[in-house]
């Protein structure tokens, strides 16, 4: 599946300051039966965002009419638990393109980049500040250059750099998937398994 | 030059090519398939019009939404039976062998591939499950991945990984009356935080581990995702081979010889450097509980919940919200708290060593009437072995009722949920919110403080039983 091109992205935030967000609140397991990746937008972070008769909880902050915006910034350790990608299938079928973290469960953070969203790792510091401008004034505006490698917080200047894999990098530029590639190379991947047969 | 580590030695013997600057491409040896996480991936197939390069290498069970009872009859819920039915077809169209519900060789996928013998030393092992890492405790490199790598695995029988760093885990000594090796790892987990090892690949090693049954090692390496880390692995011994040899898929005659001396070599040599290293003492470990919503929030079934002061600030917002959900106070012990519900089962402790330990425990008393005792075996060939040793007699006798192997409460996806607001002892390996069931409060533990919990109705130290 081609994914989406990603270059830079300005765009206000969602703030989630819980840390260890795990998959499985991302995406109970209950709606994992589907076989497409589609739909999955409706019940990100279902148990969290609606009550037993499935109304919006208030307190809850995708329900927050205050907040809005394609970044979602999170507590660190963000996505760990299971390798369902469906997490990152909910997050990108809710209109989010950007997660904000000081730090990234390992499976989430390739599920993600497969799905065209950019998790931006930063630091603790960066975080609480981000967390407080967005406490301050919602309608702070971040600015995410996957090119420069840089994010910033707009109304405040402040800006920080983040890693990313020179490879997915040119992958979320390009819109390329690592499929293409690899089958681009099939000659190395038969030569490789006559050698070893 | 330094030593080589058991995983630098099965990773540079699978790296097909190294982009620049990138990833490497890594060779597969064996893909395991289940029915949540492969639909998308053989659509995806479909779309681009190609085959499963290697279907051999590939193995497909159905396990994580099958229900535990009357699996003879057609599964009731139709989500359900529609994505079950969806892998069948699937495995058809793309040859990929299937041990399908009611099949001889069913059962959870981390517990089925073990005991068929596709689990051995020195391969590189993935599946769509975070839980692939059990079978590092083979010593091989095995790790959960998503579903557009089960698609790229299956269209190239590679994948595009960054090396990770590697760390070591010393557990020293003789561990301790009623310790088992689940407590080993919510010991370490309790340690080092949910996030310790993100970024590494484990090897668990020190004289506790090498003491360990395979059984028990799978347990371990099962639950290094849940410190973060990749994977877990240990490194193949006597123990190891005994375990293997003779399985259906171990290789035989001739053959046998040759793998075995192959996997003498794989150990990490005595001068190889880890990028971490940590040692504990098995006489520091008691028998663990976890009382809140991640698996590091994990105490010695003694001890108290920390205090708020305890924790650090930045991490208090989190741990409130934690004991809020479990309406549990800081500062008040576990031993004692009432307990509705006992799960004994998953690819933690869903194997014939689990029930055995679990059945022996209760031999001779009777479940505590307040308790609902969910024992479900981890496949088709550890429930006949349990019937076949005389365990389900057991049980029953107990007041237990043994079901039919799947990963049941573990996630609850199929009719096995905890009701809302009830306390679990469970023996899988997740307490997170709602993991067992909307509303569902998870208390994990060892088969034996979970056989304690089931016989007295509540929270006990096992060990006043042996
Ligand atoms: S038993 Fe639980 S952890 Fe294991 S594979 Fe099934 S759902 Fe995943």
């Amino acid at each position: 599946m081609p994914i989406e091109k990603f270059t830079k992205l300005v765009s206000s935030c969602v703030p989630l300051p819980i840390e260890n967000v795990d998959t499985d609140q991302i995406i109970p397991a209950r709606f994992l039966k589907a076989t497409t990746r589609e739909g999955f937008g409706n019940n990100l972070f279902a148990d969290w965002r609606y009550d037993k008769s499935g109304n919006p909880k208030e307190d809850f902050v995708l329900n927050n009419p205050r907040y809005s915006g394609k970044i979602l910034v999170a507590g660190q350790n963000f996505g760990s638990g299971s390798s369902r990608e469906h997490a990152a299938w909910a997050i990108v079928g809710y209109g989010f393109k950007a997660v904000v973290s000081s730090f990234f469960a390992d499976i989430f953070k390739n599920n993600a980049l497969n799905n065209g969203l950019l998790p931006v790792q930063v630091s603790k510091e960066f975080l609480q500040k981000l967390f407080q401008a967005i406490e301050k004034e919602p309608a702070t505006e971040v600015e995410v250059d996957l090119e420069n490698q840089t994010i910033r917080i707009l109304q405040e200047g402040i800006a920080e750099s983040f890693d990313i894999n020179p490879y997915k990098k040119k992958c979320l530029l390009n819109g390329f998937d690592d499929i293409d590639y690899l089958l681009s190379i099939n000659h190395e991947i038969e030569a490789w398994e006559k050698e070893h047969a | 030059m330094a030593g080589k580590t058991l995983f630098e030695k099965i990773w540079e013997k699978h790296v097909v090519t190294t982009v620049e600057g990138g990833p490497s491409v890594l060779y597969i040896d064996r893909h395991f398939v289940h029915e949540v996480t492969s639909p998308q991936a053989f659509d995806g197939l479909r779309n681009r019009g190609i085959k499963v390069r290697q279907p051999q290498k590939t193995v497909a069970t159905a396990d994580h939404n099958i229900p535990t009872l009357g699996q003879d009859q057609p599964i009731r819920d139709e989500l359900s039976r529609f994505q079950v039915n969806k892998l069948a077809e699937n495995c058809k169209e793309f040859g990929v062998p299937l041990y399908g519900l009611n099949h001889p060789w069913n059962g959870i996928v981390h517990v089925i591939g073990p005991e068929l013998g596709i689990t051995q030393p020195g391969m590189t092992i993935v599946c769509g499950d975070s839980h692939t890492s059990t079978h590092g405790a083979f010593g091989s490199i095995a790790f959960g991945i998503g579903t557009s790598e089960v698609e790229m695995v299956l269209a190239t029988q590679t994948l595009l990984q960054n090396k990770p760093k590697t760390m070591r885990i010393n557990i020293e000594g003789e561990l301790g009356k009623g310790v088992m090796s689940k407590d080993i790892v919510l010991y370490i987990i309790s340690q080092i935080g949910t996030g310790g090892a993100t970024g590494y690949f484990v090897e668990f090693a020190g004289s506790a581990i090498r003491s360990l049954s395979m059984e028990a090692r799978m347990t371990i390496c099962n639950m290094s995702i849940e410190m973060g880390a990749r994977g877990g692995m240990i490194a193949p011994d006597e123990t190891t081979f005994e375990y293997i040899k003779g399985r259906e898929f171990a290789p035989k005659g001739a053959d046998w010889d040759k793998a075995v001396e192959a996997w003498r070599q794989l150990p990490s040599d005595p001068d190889a450097v880890f990028d971490k290293e940590l040692t504990f003492r098995a006489s520091d470990i008691e028998p663990m509980i976890t009382y809140g919503t991640n698996p590091g929030m994990g105490i010695g079934i003694s001890k108290s919940i920390p205090n708020t002061e305890d924790i650090e600030e930045a991490t208090r917002p989190t741990f409130q919200k934690s004991l809020q959900y479990m309406e549990f106070k800081p500062g008040e012990p576990m031993l004692g708290k009432k307990v509705d519900y006992v799960f004994v089962g998953s690819c933690t402790n869903g194997r014939i060593e689990d029930l055995r330990a679990f059945a022996q425990f209760v031999k001779g008393k009777k479940k505590a009437d307040n308790v609902t005792a969910w024992i479900v075996p981890g496949s088709r060939q550890v429930e006949a072995q349990a019937e076949k040793e005389g365990l389900r007699k057991i049980l029953e006798e107990a007041g237990f009722e043994m079901r039919q192997p799947g990963c049941s409460a573990c996630l609850a996806m199929n009719d096995d949920k905890i009701p809302e607001g009830n306390y679990a002892v469970s023996t899988s390996n997740r307490n997170f919110e709602g993991r067992q069931g909307p509303g569902a409060r998870t208390m994990l533990a060892s088969p034996i403080t979970a056989a304690a919990a089931a016989i007295t109705g509540k929270i006990t130290d096992p060990r006043d039983f042996l």
